[in-house]
């Protein structure tokens, strides 16, 4: 049976002081579940095989939308993808987040999924996946790099020896956002900008976000800053469905009706955390969107790209993107 | 683990049971020898044995299957599709990628339909489950979904089929006049392999008009 996965002591907390209690006893050892999908993929490939799995499903506290005093919103880890792609709070004022967490995998993974699972889920690189010591699983190779690799869906800008590529749809739209990440650990709450949250391989090559082994996500803070805004959320995928991204752009523009007073444009899967396209957001404030401004914010968008063998095809892509975004305004 | 010390996952009688028809009778022997050689089967994937627990969860728990309540016991490890065909003999579930990724193995968590072969089974202790062996009335009268199906011959091979059906059912409770734009999106989390989408389709839309 392919599903013996190795043996694990199992817990299922109730509330969040019980939770981090777990998460900070078992550390490194331990392994946080929480809509469960992707956890049990690694559990049954035997790649993954924590002594304690701590599923957090039953901390009520963590789930839902709420207001917040300045006119944002903060959402609950726990909140599922099919509740925040459908909760009308998030629907009328932050739309970007709505359309990007309905366009994760299929129904069955949004009704189980979480936002904080979402955020936290690690890299689709399948050279990792398959459980090979490359650097990210700390060993000294990339195997995703090699000359022959198969590496269409890997990174095309700021690769340090790991070239695997942010697999999340809902990070950049929470990075366009500008959101905040609500941390919770034994030493207390920290609070991290969604931009911040995710770890540059040339930082630690083994973490994907930079949450310790015993802290706990526990909700996103989104400001009204980019409430209401023209959003525009598009994912590039091989299947309609059940797929990652190739690539994905999140948008947010605030105009005037004809010049572009404020911009943010977040890419996921051409890097290895969600890239912000800072120059083009630059570039943008104060211009008039004609043709060759389209043209011009779209080569600026893909500066810098290094491509593999087999995806230089991702540069006319986020090139596209940044153009199809910019013409929706 | 020898296999006299699982005698439990072979209770398969319902605790609200009343009197036992000879038709029940004869699915409980066939149950039953679907699960001894389903504790074989699972009992040789799991041949290192599991670790002690330390105030982790019960093993013995009660689900709701079906409107029934059933007695198990259930390894911490153990997803809730392994625990439905072979402990309580509910083979209409099936396995198809065991990955969450086909659909076959979609069963319904209240009304919301999920992926039994990628939930733990000890996330659902309280919880409603219905899977394909649930639908169908008292008297044996199709749901409008399977009825659909058939009219609309939507299964081939058949091996996707409970979960189509269970994916459709999951829709029609939440949106009872799905367009079929949307009847398409609700249905893409299951796959087919004999690419019978347009009459699976044709099925839902017809249920649609039904319920």
């Amino acid at each position: 049976m392919s599903d013996a996965m190795t043996g694990f002591e199992l817990y299922q907390p109730t509330d969040v002081e019980q939770a981090v209690d777990l998460i900070g006893r078992y550390g490194s050892r331990g392994w946080i579940l929480t809509g469960g999908y992707d956890s049990l993929d690694w559990f049954k490939d035997r790649v993954k095989a924590p002594q304690a799995v701590i599923d957090i499903q039953g901390v009520a506290e963590l789930r839902g939308v709420r207001p917040t005093d300045g006119g944002g919103i903060e959402i609950g880890a726990l909140t599922t993808l099919t509740e925040v792609t459908t909760s009308p709070t998030v629907r009328d004022r932050f739309r970007l987040l709505a359309d990007a967490a309905g366009e994760v995998a299929s129904p069955q993974i949004r009704n189980a999924g979480t936002l904080g699972g979402n955020l936290c889920q690690d890299t689709r690189c399948w050279y990792y996946r398959y459980g090979v010591d490359c650097y990210r699983a700390g060993g000294n190779t990339c195997y995703a790099a090699a000359p022959d690799a198969q590496n269409r869906e890997h990174a095309i800008f700021g690769a340090s020896r790991c070239v695997a590529v942010s697999p999340s749809d809902t990070a950049p739209a929470l990075v366009a956002l500008d959101a905040e990440m609500v941390v919770l650990g034994a030493g207390g709450e920290r609070v991290i900008r969604a931009e911040d949250f995710f770890m540059e391989p040339a930082v630690d090559i083994t973490r994907m976000t930079v949450l310790e082994p015993d802290e706990l996500l526990v909700s996103v803070r989104i400001p009204s800053t980019w409430a209401d805004a023209h959003f525009y959320f598009e994912k590039v995928a091989d299947r309609n469905s059940w797929d990652f991204a190739l690539a994905s752009i999140a948008a947010a523009f605030k105009t005037d009706g004809v010049r572009v007073e404020d911009a943010r444009i977040a890419f996921g899967a051409v890097q290895c955390t969600p890239r912000r396209m800072t120059r083009v957001e630059e570039w943008l404030r104060g211009r008039a969107l004609t043709p060759e401004g389209v043209d011009a914010a779209a080569a600026l968008a893909s500066k810098g790209a290094q491509p593999l063998a087999y995806n230089e095809y991702k540069i006319p892509l986020v090139q596209n993107l940044v153009k199809r975004a910019l013409r929706s305004v | 683990m020898s296999e006299t010390d699982r005698p439990t996952t072979t209770v398969l009688l319902p605790e609200s049971a009343g009197g036992w028809s000879r038709r029940d009778f004869i699915k409980g022997v066939i149950a039953s020898t679907v699960t001894v050689s389903g504790v074989s089967y699972f009992g040789a994937g799991c041949a290192s044995p599991l670790p002690a627990q330390t105030g982790g969860v019960e093993r013995l728990v009660s689900l709701s299957v079906n409107g029934q309540t059933r007695r198990v016991d259930v390894a911490p490890n153990e997803t809730l599709a392994t625990t439905l065909r072979y402990k309580l003999g509910l083979t209409g579930t099936k396995i198809g990628c065991n990955r969450a990724e086909c659909g076959a193995c979609t069963v319904l968590i209240g009304d919301v339909n999920h992926y039994a072969c990628s939930t733990l089974t000890h996330r659902v202790r309280d919880r409603e489950i219905t899977t394909v062996e649930g639908l169908e009335s008292g008297d044996g009268t199709l749901h409008p979904v399977q009825q659909a199906f058939i009219d609309e011959l939507g299964p081939q091979c058949g091996f996707c089929t409970p979960g189509q059906v269970m994916s459709a059912v999951a829709l029609l409770r939440a949106n009872p006049n799905p367009t079929r734009k949307e009847a398409q999106a609700a249905m893409s989390g299951n796959l087919c392999r004999c690419g019978a989408y347009d009459h699976y389709l044709n099925g839902v839309m017809r249920a649609a008009q039904e319920v």
